[in-house]
């Protein structure tokens, strides 16, 4: 076991796993405080919805576009006046935050877009019938009726997320994805890769399982 | 109660209007219903009731409100007093039947004290008082349209709109829910307007109907008259399916008549009695004996032959039977 092992510091690995845990988890939260409004936004004002606005959903649907389009590595770096700005550092885990979360947010918003398309326009429309307010058919029917799809699309950006702190230790975050890198790569060490790896495979397999049972409890159909 | 004042309404990029110049009134405490196939401008014109569509000329006055004037606050306000019924139930999955049933009170800002006691004595109304717990996935169809009308009589409507609202649900329980729509108005005095391709359905609850094709109203009337005399060949097609008294007729045959017997004279032996005494014989071709609402009828295909044809007519015309040359 010694020999086998002989390169594992397990004090870094727990490290780098709680590094990873905290990124993933501050990024999530804030990708669904920004996302969840985003795509309930670009739903609404698609054509012949609610708040049907051509110029409003057109600038947004471009703006997600272009952030979805960058590669998460390079946004990781463009972003590093803007994260200094709002964290105060662009190192460590928490300059890698506000990357995680521009790179993570417009993906959730359209995951949330579509779980909404997903929702019986005749639900929609019955509640028109009721004399309802856009607020009310956003927070009475539409979010409840599209909850299922809304918290598989957290767990889809979530796993998306493990993937994405891999890349976050060019600005030295730390993390599980780092410490393969440097460790079981660049130094060869392919004892430490084997176990970082098996640790994400555990932590995504953790994560859908989550997801998969958080699912099936709100779901009516 | 609605009136429809020249009435059209064209959607953007269709090739044709979905519907043109149509004009109707639908009184208070009457159940009024408009048939016609699919495609004919049906839903159209019930969502102009409510302004889920607006018209593109003319006007819609629903309860003293002009629909297509009113601003969003001012339509919200009229939605709150017109319910509405739909083919697929649009229940929320996601939402016990309770809280299907309270939501519609929310929205019109109850205090939630009294949301329970409403709910409760809405789903003893419509027969579910034991499957509040439930989710609308657990129901049955019929179950299902239960909630569905326990939901739009919530905030206590004037006007209930059905849209295709037993098109979903096998004949059985479509008698089930039409005996309770009829029943919701006679009891709430409630109007209701129902849009159906179903004949069947026309005829066991409304008392007026308009006939819907291409866009324009075709015919309208009493439901009898409309459903026993119909002038217009769309009705006579939807009447003919619905009645069994279609080409029964013999190519050069002896001439046949079309009797229509309303009331009590449904059940008196009036036919034989008129031919014995004329001495004409006749054949019963096709024919159909049933209720429109509450009221009997019997509608005949006959052949007369012999004896004194001319004399049987006029009795049977002074007995109160309706002749029509088939």
């Amino acid at each position: 076991m010694e020999a086998l092992l002989a390169n594992v510091v397990w004090a870094d690995i727990a490290q780098a796993l709680l590094d990873t845990l905290i990124m993933l988890g501050g990024s999530l939260a804030f990708s669904v405080i920004l996302g969840l409004p985003l795509g309930v936004i670009l739903f609404l004002t698609a054509p012949r919805q609610l708040l049907a606005n051509r110029a409003a959903n057109a600038a947004l649907s471009f703006t997600v576009n272009v952030l979805r389009s960058v590669p998460f590595v390079i946004l990781l770096i463009v972003m590093i006046p803007l994260t200094v700005l709002l964290v105060g550092t662009s190192l460590g885990v928490a300059g890698a935050i506000p990357p995680l979360v521009v790179g993570a947010a417009p993906f959730y918003a359209r995951l949330v877009e579509t779980a909404l398309r997903e929702v019986d326009r005749g639900v929609i429309e019955a509640a028109q019938a009721m004399g309802a307010t856009p607020r009310q058919i956003v927070f009475g029917a539409l979010l409840p009726e599209a909850m299922p799809g809304i918290l598989a699309g957290a767990t889809v950006t979530a796993i998306a997320l493990v993937s994405y702190t891999a890349m976050a230790g060019v600005v030295g975050a730390g993390g599980l994805g780092d410490l393969a890198i440097r460790f079981g790569y660049q130094r060869f060490q392919t004892d430490v890769m084997v176990v970082t790896v098996l640790m994400l495979l555990a932590l995504v397999q953790g994560l859908q399982w989550a997801g998969d049972r958080l699912v099936i409890k709100v779901s009516r159909r | 109660m609605i009136s429809f004042q020249a009435v059209g309404k064209t959607f953007p990029r269709a090739p044709s209007p979905a519907l043109k110049d149509v004009s109707l009134e639908v009184r208070p405490g009457e159940v009024f219903g408009v048939i016609g196939q699919s495609g004919a401008g049906k839903s159209t014109l019930i969502r102009l009731i409510n302004g889920l569509e607006r018209p593109s000329v003319g006007r819609v006055v629903t309860d003293d409100d002009d629909v297509g004037a009113l601003d969003a606050a001012a339509l919200r306000a009229l939605r709150r007093r017109v319910g509405m019924i739909f083919q697929h139930f649009n229940l929320l999955s996601s939402k016990t039947v309770a809280a299907n049933v309270a939501y519609p009170l929310k929205v019109a800002g109850m205090p939630s004290s009294a949301i329970g006691p409403r709910v409760a004595e809405l789903l003893d109304l419509v027969g579910l008082a034991d499957q509040a717990a439930k989710y609308p996935a657990q129901l049955s169809g019929g179950q299902k349209q239960r909630v569905g009308i326990a939901r739009a009589l919530a905030n206590g409507p004037k006007i209930l709109l059905c849209d295709e609202a037993t098109s979903a649900l096998d004949p059985q329980t479509t008698e089930q829910i039409l005996d309770l729509l009829a029943q919701l108005n006679r009891e709430l005095g409630l109007t209701i307007v129902l849009i159906t391709h179903e004949m069947e359905v026309i005829r066991r609850v409304c008392h007026r109907v308009a006939v819907l094709d291409a866009g324009s109203v075709v015919e309208s009337g009493e439901v009898a008259e409309v459903f026993l005399h119909p002038t217009h060949q769309v009705t006579r097609r939807l009447v003919a399916d619905a009645a069994g008294l279609a080409a029964a007729k013999i190519e050069g045959g002896p001439p046949t008549l079309r009797l229509t017997f309303r009331g009590q004279a449904t059940f008196e032996p009036i036919l034989g009695r008129i031919a014995r005494d004329t001495g004409v014989d006749y054949s019963i071709l096709a024919g159909r004996i049933d209720r429109i609402r509450d009221e009997p009828y019997g509608q005949l295909l006959v052949s007369l032959v012999g004896g004194d044809v001319a004399a049987a007519r006029a009795r049977l015309t002074a007995a109160g039977v309706r002749l029509e040359e088939a």
